[in-house]
């Protein structure tokens, strides 16, 4: 049983952050993590994601939502099933970035922060990844594609399409 | 999944593990792993941070992160009695464009950033570290619980590390996508579940640092390369490297060369042999016109430029800085206004906001650069591009100000003549962009 009663989480996770907020010198620490493992299962930091996470951690809402709005990765609006992050920063743009998101703008039907009509994808232009030597790289959810071509791409999409694209969390 | 690349030139010291599985902890004892940490106990409680610390002392390792600082002397200010907990905290936040190292040391070594961890811990007198990866990296954080759950399952860490009587303790951290807390003071904000915005100092984080206690922080190869360094010795390791660079680090070359990859470097090898041997020179036979040596914050050197040591001092007199290792390669082909610009575009979207010169110096140089871009410039653009970056140097409580700055000082100055017939060519029929539409346009 959780800590807190009615969590919105899954057992799994409730059990997860009832231990995370017992690990830090101060339970405030868990914070960040909990808000990025939080959207991983709900897809996105609810309102309800910051109501627990407040009282899970002794916090304001404006506390929580504070950080929330700070960092890139957590979003406070639905994705796609499977968020498509492509880079386009220096290295990657000199190994054909823009290209592959022009790509995937095209291949998708959607622009940066939009979500395809059936739900699956989501694209998103991102700040570098830290997959510079493999440029052009993109990221599916925390899965990293490199060395692409619009080619490889379509492959890639496909893949997810079918449910065969590994899907770490 | 990162390819592996290697050279005859290299020297593996850090990377000597690569390729061969050692995340798994029975390969990475087998490879000498967690030997090091051993050697230092053996020290005796009386002898062994001072034997730690002169080792890294005499090793002549410099922060990898960027700042080259010092690390055996980063580790001995900290002060030996405190009040509070001290902390080590390892910052694998790696996100200045064109560095991707740190990626490859948690993929293939794993283990021995723990043990680093551990090295400096028994150096400060701490008893817990912190591994802080970016949330992007994900894959990578798993491999690295992992190796800690196994290091506690072998009984390395925890309660009386191999028999010292000592208790250490690791825990790993993930951010959620943010630049800005690779700097020290925001990772330790981040940590603390904070925003990740910078604090003034001084007090340093030697003195002051994680939940207001003494605390260590150093970069992810920093922390790598300590156990190499007590194994092999610091004169030893420091002899690998040139004169106050000691040893050896991983280089990042990307862009347009042949062969990309992280290369494990001796510090001082010349610039131009790592592009041309090493990394196989440039791309499909073009020309070189730039290169951006370590990392998007440093000015790049222009083709005729890169005959220089990759080393700190080197870097530092050919008007640059080695940065994170991070080597941009640019052919001919590539347009320094529309470089400049993706530059700049970064470095405003990460700002975080907290000093007003980084905030709206990012900003509106990257307005004007965008209209520069866009067709709508006019000559007097280059000169206030130039001034507000001046005007950015030095003025901001952390180094993202001057991270944004010095590129784009960099390119202005160098390539300003690209700049200006850029303008000029544009000039036929395209309306100058006032600032008004440009603040429209910009949001």
């Amino acid at each position: 049983m959780s800590e807190i009663a009615n969590t919105i989480f899954s057992p799994e996770l409730a059990a997860r952050f009832d231990k995370l907020v017992t690990i830090y010198p101060l339970k405030r620490s868990a914070l960040v993590p909990m808000l990025l493992y939080a959207q991983d299962e709900i897809g996105y930091v609810s309102d309800a994601v910051v109501r627990e996470i407040a009282q899970r951690l002794d916090l304001l809402e404006l506390d929580v939502r504070n950080v929330l709005s700070y960092y890139s990765m957590l979003r406070s609006k639905p994705a796609g099933k499977y968020n498509v992050q492509v880079c386009t920063n220096i290295s990657c743009m000199l190994r054909g970035g823009y290209e592959i998101l022009s790509h995937c703008k095209h291949k998708l039907g959607i622009g940066h922060k939009e979500v395809t009509r059936d739900g699956v994808f989501s694209l998103e232009e991102v700040e570098c990844i830290g997959a510079c030597c493999w440029a052009p790289a993109i990221q599916v959810n925390y899965d990293f594609h490199e060395n692409l071509t619009p080619a490889k791409c379509d492959t890639i999409f496909q893949m997810y399409r079918d449910g065969k694209g590994k899907d770490e969390k | 999944m990162p390819t592996l690349v290697s050279h005859p030139d290299e020297v593996r010291v850090l990377s000597r593990r690569f390729g061969q599985g050692a995340a798994n902890i029975d390969k990475y004892i087998e490879l000498d792993g967690y030997k090091a940490v051993q050697q230092a106990i053996g020290q005796g409680p009386e002898k062994m941070s001072a034997w730690i610390i002169d080792t890294m002392k005499a090793s002549g390792l410099r922060g990898r992160g960027g700042a080259g600082f010092p690390t055996g002397m980063k580790w001995s200010f900290v002060p030996k009695t405190s009040v509070k907990p001290k902390y080590v905290l390892v910052n694998g936040d790696e996100s200045e464009p064109g560095t991707c190292k740190d990626h490859v040391i948690f993929l293939e070594d794993p283990h021995a950033v723990i043990e680093g961890t551990m090295i400096a811990g028994l150096a400060i007198g701490s008893k817990l570290g912190f591994i802080y990866l970016r949330g992007e990296y994900r894959y990578l954080l798993k491999i690295v619980e992992k190796a800690v759950a196994d290091a506690y399952a072998k009984g390395f860490l925890g309660k009386n590390i191999f028999g010292s009587g000592l208790d250490f303790d690791v825990i790993t951290q993930t951010g959620a996508g943010a630049y800005e807390v690779g700097e020290e003071s925001a990772l330790m904000e981040s940590l603390e579940g904070k925003r990740g915005v910078p604090r003034i100092k001084p007090p340093f984080p030697a003195v002051v640092g994680l939940y207001g206690g003494p605390t260590v922080i150093n970069n992810a190869e920093t922390i790598a390369s300590a156990p190499h360094i007590l194994l092999m010795g610091g004169e030893a390791y420091a002899k690998l490297g040139s004169e106050r660079n000691g040893g050896t680090r991983l280089f990042g070359i990307s862009g347009h060369v042949e062969r990309p990859g992280v290369y494990e470097l001796p510090m001082g090898y010349n610039l131009k042999r790592a592009i041309y041997e090493v990394a196989g020179g440039i791309k499909d036979g073009k020309k070189l016109k730039a290169v951006v040596p370590g990392g998007a914050s440093c000015p790049v050197l222009t083709a005729d430029e890169i005959d220089v040591g990759l080393d700190f001092d080197q870097m530092g007199k050919a008007g640059t800085m080695l940065g994170s290792g991070g080597i941009v390669v640019l052919d001919e082909t590539v347009s320094i206004v529309e470089f400049a610009l993706r530059t700049i575009a970064f470095y405003q979207h990460e700002s975080c906001g907290w000093c007003i010169p980084c905030r709206e110096g990012t900003d509106w140089i990257k307005k004007t650069l965008t209209r520069v871009y866009n067709g709508g410039g006019s000559k007097k653009d280059v000169d206030n591009v130039q001034y507000l970056a001046e005007n950015m140097l030095g003025r901001t409580f952390c180094p993202l100000g001057d991270a944004a700055a010095m590129p784009t000082l960099g390119f202005v100055k160098k390539f300003r003549k690209e700049f200006e017939d850029y303008i000029a060519g544009n000039k036929a029929g395209v309306p100058i962009i006032t600032v008004e539409q440009l603040v429209g346009a910009g949001h």
